[in-house]
């Protein structure tokens, strides 16, 4: 508790820490909210076509081209980013932990083997490598967050193993090995614990990519067809660009408002973890 | 505990190395003497000190792109359907017979270890298959877009390391000033943005509102210059797709220069150099931005992985003809080879930079040792 606290006053003597959190959870609430303030289908024609924000109070974000209201749209949106980034995210993770401290527990050949693999995933150019995934097996929100989490989860695997191999050497983990406790336990129980600082950060650092990188697939025409996503919007939105360009531009705005504050949070724990490195 | 030296391409102990070739960390000079009797010994000099260790990465390189190529075997044998129901399909009538003939005519009822080879050995030709979407084979059509990216890519590394590397320092030696700040929130937003929503927005500033330049394509439909009028025609309509690209990996450059100049700042010899009386520009430049640079440049080859994937997006959005906006199309009509072709041929490229990037390291500190 008096842990959490302390952590907590780093965290908030940045004060671009908390601007990034205020937005983060005003996204949070949004989505949350979406459903009661817009109940109706968002893909529903509801008023008449090219509003533009503002024009019409009932409709204070404007409509696109076929008549659908744009707030009911961006506010169902921020729940696809969000599951999608989450869930890409926790699988990334999960992946990238067990990776990394397998590799970096055992050593030898499995950390050989294991290490030539991310290098060889990390070679190929990621957001290719979603789409192809994507275009093969179909565009469901579960094939977007499995081809989002494919290519996510090198970097974490790679700070986890960074952090077994020095964590491995030291006493604690040692006298463990004395005590004879199993490979797993010693992992899971002792190793594990003390290597998260960096993998939380990456997370929020990796939500924000993923939410990009869903965005970027949606607006290809790649994204699940059956919700609303911000990406999808700003393709759908070229179509009419020149006459009508703010159906575009403002799922894009609410794209980077959610990256940007993810990427502010993702420093801000960054400073507060690391306070040696709070220099910067 | 028994420890391993590992010795470094010219023979020295790693950590020896560091000392001696670094002529600001003077005070770790005490292990000259232990290293010098080493460097004499002549056979160490026979080995050119940047081929060896980028031949090697070459040999890593080669197994990489073999190992994505095996990759690309199992995605093509986990997609659903294969080649034989997708040309049935298009043919549109199928009768069991037709579906035998060509499941026999493409080797797909073949043991599937005797199809991997097969496929290896097409690879290792760079025979990459038949498009069906485009009705030509895929190794040509890939040579045919590949410049138009090229062209994308290089001028947008170039301009996203240069100015990228530029802000970082400015901002790094005015740390806390209006200046420092605004580089910083502008890295910051520009690194949360998405390409194709800067492109679009960029047609409808300097395409549609101010009309100032080509909102799409490579050149003028029908205008059929030639010579130096064609080159300024290219030019034009590279510049919105470049820019487009260049402000993402500007941003990533500047934060990640930034961070790593106040890093050096903050070590010791930095200290030393400015005590000696050495002007703080020349501190900035000659011992700062050296050292700075190169976590930078190690970042070079994951940035081009990165901005192969972006070219998709901003071909698409620009209507440029080159590998991503292939890509796309190959996506649409589920071309399977076609993109897997791409995929190799991408990965390709990135392997190439990390050579590059490999040479370019060496050159810039000489400290490193063989991988």
């Amino acid at each position: 508790m008096r842990n959490a606290l302390a952590f907590w006053r780093r965290f908030s003597r940045n004060r671009a820490a908390l601007l990034g959190l205020f937005i983060v959870l005003a996204i949070i609430a949004v989505a949350v909210a979406a459903p009661f303030l817009y109940p109706d289908d968002p893909m529903g024609m509801v008023a008449q076509p090219f509003l533009w924000p503002l024009q019409d109070p009932e409709f204070p974000f404007g409509s696109d081209s076929l008549g659908r209201d744009l707030g009911a749209q961006i506010f169902h949106g921020a729940h696809v980013s969000l599951l999608i980034g989450a869930t890409a995210t926790i699988a990334s993770v999960l992946i990238g932990v067990t990776v990394g401290s397998l590799a970096g527990y055992y050593g030898g050949w499995v950390d050989e083997a294991l290490m030539r693999f991310t290098e060889v995933v990390q070679t190929i150019p990621p957001f290719i490598l979603t789409i192809i995934v994507v275009a093969i097996f179909h565009s469901t929100i579960g094939t977007i967050v499995v081809a989002i989490s494919i290519v996510s989860w090198p970097s974490v695997a790679r700070l986890v193993r960074a952090e077994f191999l020095t964590l491995r050497e030291r006493e604690f983990v040692q006298a463990g090995i004395v005590m004879g406790m199993s490979d797993f336990r010693l992992i899971v129980t002792q190793i594990l614990p003390n290597s998260m600082t960096p993998v939380i950060i990456a997370a929020s650092l990796m939500m924000a990519s993923s939410i990009l990188i869903e965005a970027g697939l949606s607006f290809l025409g790649l994204g699940d067809p059956n919700v609303v996503s911000w990406g999808a919007i700003i393709g759908a939105g070229r179509e009419a660009i020149r006459e009508a360009w703010y159906i575009s531009a403002l799922p894009g705005i609410a794209i980077i408002a959610a990256v940007l504050g993810l990427n502010l949070v993702g420093e801000g724990l960054n400073d507060a973890l690391n306070p040696r490195l709070r220099r910067r | 505990m028994q420890k391993v030296v590992k010795r470094n391409i010219l023979g020295y102990k790693n950590n020896e190395s560091k000392s001696q070739r670094a002529p600001f960390h003077s005070t770790a000079g005490s292990l000259w003497t232990d290293g010098a009797q080493e460097r004499l010994d002549p056979q160490r000099f026979h080995v050119p000190a940047l081929i060896k260790p980028v031949l090697s990465r070459l040999w890593r390189s080669v197994a990489i792109v073999v190992a994505i190529a095996a990759l690309n075997f199992i995605i093509v044998h986990m997609a659903p359907g294969d080649v034989a129901d997708v040309m049935a399909g298009e043919s549109g009538a199928a009768s069991p017979e037709y579906l035998a003939d060509l499941k026999q005519r493409f080797g797909l009822d073949q043991p599937l270890i005797v199809q991997f080879f097969v496929y290896m050995g097409r690879m290792a030709q760079f025979d990459l298959g038949y498009s069906f979407r485009f009705g030509r084979p895929v190794a040509s059509l890939i040579f045919e877009r590949l410049p138009a990216t090229l062209i994308l890519a290089i001028p947008t590394l170039m301009l996203a390391f240069v100015m990228g590397s530029v802000l970082g320092v400015v901002a790094s030696r005015r740390v806390g000033t209006w200046r420092d700040a605004a580089i910083s929130v502008g890295a910051l937003v520009f690194y949360a943005t998405p390409l194709f929503w800067i492109g679009l927005m960029l047609i409808i500033l300097f395409g549609v509102k101010l009309g100032w330049l080509p909102t799409g394509g490579m050149q003028t439909i029908g205008a059929n210059y030639t010579g130096f009028a064609y080159v300024l025609d290219v030019g034009r309509h590279m510049i919105l797709p470049v820019v487009t690209l260049s402000l993402f990996y500007m941003a990533y450059y500047a934060r990640l220069m930034r961070a790593s100049m106040l890093e050096v700042f903050g070590q010791d010899f930095i200290a030393t150099a400015r005590s000696k009386g050495l002007s703080e520009g020349r501190v900035a430049y000659r011992h700062v931005l050296r050292n700075a640079l190169l976590p930078v440049v190690t970042v070079l080859g994951l940035q081009v992985a990165h901005l192969l994937g972006g070219t998709v997006l901003v071909e698409t959005v620009f209507g440029w003809p080159g590998l991503g906006r292939l890509a796309f199309d190959s996506v649409l009509s589920r071309d399977v080879n076609l993109l897997l072709g791409i995929l190799l041929m991408s990965s390709i490229l990135v392997v190439s930079t990390n050579i590059a990037v490999e040479a370019l390291y060496r050159w810039l500190d000489p400290r490193i040792g063989a991988a």
